[in-house]
């Protein structure tokens, strides 16, 4: 203990010395300061004269973002890779085995300088664009898709959303009653997507369609500076953004596949073979009797995997995506200010940390085994 | 009265008749693994399209349209093909780095050692297994250090004030001494106190200390190597240090984390818990970032780290969380009965842990160790951050280099980074695969 004391002691006076050497002022006064560089990347304003801080939040905005929209893509083809895996057609079963064997064994830098280096880099130049679909295009500039402009009345468009969510959660209610009542289930999943979707679409055209669709403009003509995507037309998407959330659901996805896999397979055969003699089809089978069994032992992995893709959305700085690290490796060159930097760097990382295992950890518990 | 009987019994087996056409055979196959509804049918066929759609450019990429030898970058700079020729070109530095050519023999020399000590060690019917574990921990990086860095250290030590003594080894060794005997001395006193055989307590410490003392009168000697700066390091060689390092000199911190997490002592448990969750919790680049900018400040003046040091001293903290995860697995699930078992035989703390636990835990925890392992060797890309080479830095750098730059350069280098890599993980997943199943045999 005395040892350890001393040793802190020793490394605190170390730092405060070698601060006052360098003159930089410890604490977080600087976050005020103008920061004076851009971004390229901002989904809330922000200009040169804004401060650190500022600068800062735009960065955890960014790595949230692509966390959250890696997490949702990672988990659909995770599951979809998983669940293909165990198909019993054999070359199903193999290109989903030989895809996570083979991008699960590289490193996940490599396959973003892959991605965004030799793939987004060999795109058609500014001056020329590749159609994916109509309205949807890409350059080297990025993607270039059309922008959603609100108009008046579309809050009540978006809030339809919840009512129409607690509409279905009510129709889910009464068609298992009237199941149990009578023994004949409705048709719960046509009713609830027509609710999902009919709700909001009789908002949106009861409220004259407050919804405008701004598409990228695209000059194919005229002076050679003026040709190319219009500034101000349609949104783009910046590749930085597309290699990185390319490169984390592609690598993420190998791992919850397995989570996947391995889960259904924890699942007693006996299950599927009960519920197969009861007459059930085999994706009610898998829908029904074996993936609630197997979310049990799925969910504790799956949110280890769900951490390390949110920690992994880090190596953004080596593409130079202004995610947190990224934006704070700049302020930090520019400031200086080393343990003030990382300290918001492990605070957020490990606040996120522990904000997404008591999520999990919640869900966890509702589906976990209730043991008398 | 005659009695006919007509029944008819069969004294020999019929023949079995072939089973139908269509569920033997290549058509059987096809149709019980391919084709068995129409919609398998209609998947297969999108299957096999996109596999074709896929893999021939791959192929014709790396095998038909390559440029195999060459030059320069003349011969690629019209290629279709991965220019090979500039990989042949550049091995030697993918390998290497910049380390002198005329000494590279010396990291050979190392790279054979490895082999030598590891490849028995991974196989379980070669014995010997505790001198070979020996020689890989104890022996080999030191003498990989000496061998890598030329070795020749000025020790001249820095706490006694030159007034007293001039800086030189001979006062770096009376330090030592004295550091040595003070350890050693407050032992006893705590061996005393506690009322338990001092010899005990103490020899263990005794022989760490020696260990120490013998490392670093051979790091200090002079073999007439010529010093090679870690700055001139490179390529496989960086990886495979920092991934080496990282996981030998993490092994013993993970033990330690974990016995303390499962410590009764709340201050130990506690320290143990937090650490291990902060490191486990932030990503490695900012530990890289940490290790990188914020040691400096830590140190007093004048004492600087180089920057691999400090890549491997947060490399190493890293990975101690995360082996600490996972022997504590390991501890967990060695039943109660061998602790109360070690106990009930009168065996001290350590020394059931060291006879009676460790051994089960640990050969438990070892494809979880190949594992964490792998995932450890796939991140030291990583240390590019913080502007190292280790072998994808080297490509990267290279791909650029005016004398082969073309078009297909850069993803010649990056398909030729990605099967080393891929070599390597794959090769450790079976072997953790391999383990797994042996383990499983011996238990059921």
């Amino acid at each position: 203990m005395l040892v350890l004391g001393w040793l802190v002691w020793d490394i605190i006076e170390n730092t405060a010395r070698n601060l006052q050497k360098a003159n930089i002022a410890a604490g977080y006064g600087f976050l005020e300061r103008t920061a004076g560089f851009g971004i390229i990347q901002r989904l809330v304003p922000y200009t040169e004269a804004s401060s650190y801080g500022r600068a800062l939040f735009i960065g955890l905005l960014n790595t949230l973002l692509v966390a959250g929209l890696g997490i949702i893509l990672a988990t659909i083809l995770g599951f979809i890779v998983g669940i293909a895996r165990l198909s019993s057609n054999w070359l199903i079963s193999r290109t989903a085995a030989a895809y996570v064997e083979i991008l699960r064994n590289i490193p996940l830098l490599l396959q973003l300088f892959f991605w965004y280096f030799v793939v987004l880099r060999s795109l058609p130049g500014m001056r020329e664009k590749w159609t994916l679909f109509d309205g949807v295009h890409m350059n080297i500039g990025g993607l270039h898709v059309p922008r959603l402009v609100p108009g008046e009345g579309i809050w009540l468009v978006i809030a339809a959303v919840p009512v129409a969510i607690a509409a279905m959660l009510v129709v889910t209610r009464w068609a298992h009653a009237h199941q149990a009542r009578t023994g004949i289930r409705p048709p719960v999943g046509l009713i609830n997507t027509a609710l999902f979707i009919g709700l909001p679409l009789a908002a949106f055209l009861a409220t004259g369609r407050p919804l405008h669709i701004d598409l990228p403009v695209f000059n194919e003509t005229g002076p050679l500076l003026r040709r190319g995507f219009q500034a101000g037309s349609g949104m783009t998407i910046i590749p930085e953004f597309v290699g990185l959330l390319l490169a984390l659901t592609l690598y993420t996805a190998t791992f919850i596949a397995e989570v996947v896999r391995a889960g259904i397979q924890g699942v007693n055969r006996g299950q599927t073979e009960a519920a197969r003699s009861l007459g059930l089809r085999s994706g009610q089978t898998l829908r029904l009797v074996v993936l609630p069994q197997a979310m049990r032992i799925i969910i504790p992995p799956l949110t280890n995997q769900y951490l390390n893709l949110t920690k992994n959305s880090s190596l953004a700085v080596a593409i130079a995506y202004p995610d947190l690290v990224s934006v704070g490796g700049t302020v930090l060159n520019q400031t200086g200010q080393a343990v003030e930097i990382v300290s918001i760097w492990m605070l957020f990382y490990l606040g996120l940390s522990f904000l997404t295992s008591a999520v999990m950890g919640y869900f966890n518990k509702r589906v976990a085994l209730v043991e008398r | 009265m005659s009695v006919t009987t007509d029944t008819f019994v069969r004294d020999d087996l019929l023949p079995a008749k072939a089973p139908p056409r269509n569920t033997v055979g290549v058509v059987g196959w096809l149709r019980q693994n391919l084709f068995s509804t129409p919609l398998n049918g209609v998947m297969t066929i999108i299957i096999l399209a996109f596999i074709v759609w896929t893999v021939t450019p791959f192929i014709r990429f790396t095998l038909i349209d390559a440029v195999w030898t060459g030059p320069d970058r003349s011969v690629c700079a019209t290629a279709t093909g991965a220019c090979w020729a500039y990989v042949k070109a550049y091995l030697p530095q993918f390998i290497y780095g910049r380390y002198p050519i005329g000494e590279r023999w010396r990291v050979d020399l190392v790279f054979v050692l490895l082999l030598i000590g590891l490849i028995p060690m991974l196989i379980p019917r070669v014995p010997y297994k505790a001198l070979n574990a020996i020689f890989l921990i104890g022996v080999f990086p030191v003498v990989a250090y000496i061998l890598l860095t030329g070795g020749h250290h000025q020790f001249v030590g820095s706490l006694i004030p030159s007034s007293l003594m001039a800086p030189s080894p001979l006062r770096f060794a009376v330090q030592y001494a004295v550091f040595s005997a003070v350890i050693l001395g407050l032992l006893a006193l705590y061996a005393r106190l506690a009322g338990r055989p001092i010899s005990r307590t103490t020899t263990p410490a005794a022989m760490i200390l020696g260990y120490i003392a013998v490392i670093l009168v051979l790091v200090s000697l002079d073999f007439g190597l010529v010093p090679v700066e870690t700055a001139n390091w490179g390529g496989l060689l960086v990886t495979l240090v920092v991934a080496i390092t990282g996981m030998v000199a993490a092994f013993p911190l993970g033990i330690l984390l974990a016995l303390g997490r499962r410590s009764n002592m709340p201050v130990v448990s506690l320290a143990s818990t937090i650490f291990i969750e902060v490191w486990r919790g932030v990503p490695l680049i900012t530990v890289l970032f940490m290790a990188s900018v914020m040691l400096p400040l830590f140190l007093p003046e004048g004492v600087t780290f180089d920057k691999l040091l400090r890549a491997l001293i947060g490399v190493t903290l890293f990975q101690a969380a995360y082996m600490a995860e996972t022997i504590r697995g390991g501890l967990q699930a060695i039943p109660r009965g061998q602790y109360e078992g070690a106990m009930a035989l009168g065996l001290g703390y350590w020394q059931m842990m060291r006879k009676i636990i460790l051994p089960q835990a640990l050969r438990i925890v070892i494809p979880g160790i190949v594992g964490s392992f792998i995932s450890l060797f796939k991140d030291t890309t990583l240390v590019i951050i913080i502007g190292l080479y280790d072998f994808l830095g080297q490509i990267q750098a290279s791909a650029n280099d005016a004398k082969w730059a073309s078009p297909v350069t850069g993803l010649t280098g990056y398909i030729f980074a990605a099967m080393v890599f891929w070599a390597f993980c794959f090769a450790m997943s079976r072997y953790a695969a391999f383990t797994e199943r042996r383990l499983d045999r011996g238990r059921r």
